[in-house]
Formats: C-alpha cells, structure tokens, sequence
C-alpha cells in the first residue's frame, strides 16, 4: 500500500538529487490532452506512459501534458523528445501503443516509425 | 458519453477555465437509498443570474472555437433520463456549485468509469489548482487533498516522475479500498 509516508521518502529523495538531474538530459513525453471531450481517450494513454515508466524505473524520462496541439482530427498526439534527437510526433494512441513506444522508442532507442504523423493515417 | 467519469472531467475543466484556484469534487453512492450523486465546487470566477439561466442549453457558451457547449447539456441529459437531473448555483466573482443526482439502480445509468484516470489528468495537468477529492460509498469513504500532497512535497513537483507514480498508485489503491472485501 502506497501511503504518505512514502510521498515523504520521495521528497527526500528527490531534493537530495536537486541539481543533479539537469533536465537538459531527460526525456520528454508530451501527451496532447484537448479540453474537447478529446481527452477522454487521451486520459489511458497518458497513465500507461506514467505505468509503464514507473514499472520500468526510467528515472529520466518525464510524461507532461499539454492543451490541443491543434491537430484535432488525428487525436491522442504523443510527442517524444529524446535530448539531441528530434521530436517524435506519434498520433492515434492507445495505450497499448504508448507501452510499445516505451519499449521501443525510449527505452531500444528505435522509433516506431508505423505510429508517427504520415504513417498512421 | 459511456462513464460518468468523463462527465466529471468536462465539469471540472469548466472550473478549472473559469480560473479556480480550488476545486472540490464529492461522489456519493448510495444503493441502499439508490442514489447515486456528485458535485463538483470552485472558487473560480462564477456566472451571472442570466447567463446560469440558459446555461444548460447547448447554445450558451463562452467558447470561441465553436458555437455550441456541450458539457452541462450532456451531464443534464445523462441525469434526466435516469430520474435525476441537475442543479447549479452560482454568483459572479465567488464561485460555482454544479451538482448531478441519478438513480442508482436505473439501467441507464452510466458506471462511473475510470475516476481515477479523471483525477489524475486534472491533478497533473493543472498544478497550480489544488483539487479536493471525496469518494463515498456505502459508509466506505476515501479522501485526497493536493494541498495535503504539496505541503508535504514541499518544492518538489507532481510532474516529477516517481511522484506521478505515486500519485496514480495512491488514487488507485483507495478506489480499489471502497470495494474491496
Ligand atoms: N464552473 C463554471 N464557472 C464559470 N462559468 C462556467 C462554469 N461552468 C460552465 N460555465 C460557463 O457555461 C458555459 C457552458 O459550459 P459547458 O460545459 O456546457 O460548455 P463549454 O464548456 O462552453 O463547452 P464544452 O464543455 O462542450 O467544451 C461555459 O462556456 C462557461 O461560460
Ligand atoms: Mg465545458
């Protein structure tokens, strides 16, 4: 069981290793989350990312969100930003696509090029 | 819509737009009296007596990207056709109450889905809005209060990963403590 006390030793932790981790270095996975109802799907995609993260312990990658990012018609946008890479933009998610980006993309360090803006559609 | 769950996320989004700071959100569910309910309050900047008026039709909106608002319409909708229906109080500059009442046991009544996924959204994309969040059922109740969560955070952001992690593991053990055995 998860409880406060634990949130207390991740505060710990995490102030102990300020400065440390220079965000410049880490991973970013941006999940679009439109206020339009959109958000409904984007929801399971964006704590499978937060899941499959934890589960895995990838200390350097962050999952943030973000309002639309516009292309309203290919919903569920993912974007992965790998420090001196460029961004990925992944469209259509679902969960089980966000484990595999996961697998695949952050952790191997191979895009999976059959989700990306382009192939998907 | 297929969860009440998603329902609650459009109505607190509608708080969140209207600038609150603090946002409480109350499920009550009651088999025994077949109730089942929530309401959701801020502080966020309220409506005026004529706008509330029409507010639960679709045409009145303050949105600028399309001409219709759907949100309320919708929850009202889902209410009435199981008994219940919807009640909404505001003023203008203190805040707006929203609540939503439907028979428990009505076979068109929605589940309420994944609220822990809901929660979870808003809590992370939103950190500078404190969210309370109370989930009765039967005489079974779990609690969560981000201005509990941040104090002891002290500067330590919810978006860093191991409290995101956290966060959703906690929200979802105290769902799982209302039904369990
Ligand atoms: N909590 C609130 N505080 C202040 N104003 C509100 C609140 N909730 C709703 N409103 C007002 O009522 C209008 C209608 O809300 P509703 O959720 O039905 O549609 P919408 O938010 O405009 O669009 P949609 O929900 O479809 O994205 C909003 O545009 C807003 O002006
Ligand atoms: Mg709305």
């Amino acid at each position: 069981m998860k409880s406060l006390a634990d949130l207390e030793e991740i505060r710990k932790k995490a102030s102990a290793g300020v400065g440390m981790r220079k965000d410049t270095h880490a991973t970013r996975i941006v999940v679009g989350m439109a206020t339009c109802g959109i958000a409904a799907g984007a929801r399971p995609v964006m704590t499978a990312f937060v899941e499959e993260i934890g589960k895995r312990n990838l200390e350097h990658v962050s999952v943030v969100q973000t309002g639309c990012i516009g292309v309203c018609r290919l919903e569920h946008i993912v974007e992965v930003m790998v420090p001196g890479e460029e961004k990925v933009t992944y469209v259509k998610m679902t969960p089980e696509k966000a484990r595999k980006v996961v697998a695949e993309h952050i952790v191997n360090g191979n895009v999976v090029s059959e989700y990306t803006i382009g192939n998907a559609e | 819509m297929k969860e009440i769950s998603l329902h609650i996320l459009d109505i607190l989004q509608n708080s969140i737009t209207a600038g609150a700071s603090l946002v409480e959100l109350c499920i009550t569910e009651d088999a025994e009296k077949d109730i089942f309910k929530f309401y959701i309050k801020d502080n966020g900047k309220g409506m005026d007596k004529e706008f509330l008026k029409n507010v639960t039709s679709p045409f009145t909106t303050k949105r600028t990207t399309r001409k219709v608002g759907l949100g309320i319409p919708l929850l009202k909708l889902a209410a009435e056709s199981t008994g219940g229906g919807i009640n909404i109080s505001s003023e203008l500059g203190v805040g707006t109450t929203i609540e939503a009442v439907f028979s428990y046991s009505h076979i068109d009544r929605q589940p309420l889905g994944n609220i822990v996924d809901t929660m979870f959204t808003v809590i992370t994309a939103y950190e500078n809005t404190d969210f309370l969040y109370i989930h009765k059922s039967g005489d079974r109740e779990f609690k969560f209060d981000t201005r509990e969560i941040k104090k002891i955070l002290g500067g330590v952001a919810l978006s860093e990963p191991d409290v995101m992690a956290w966060l959703l593991d906690y929200l979802k053990e105290g769902e799982a403590g209302l039904t369990a055995e």
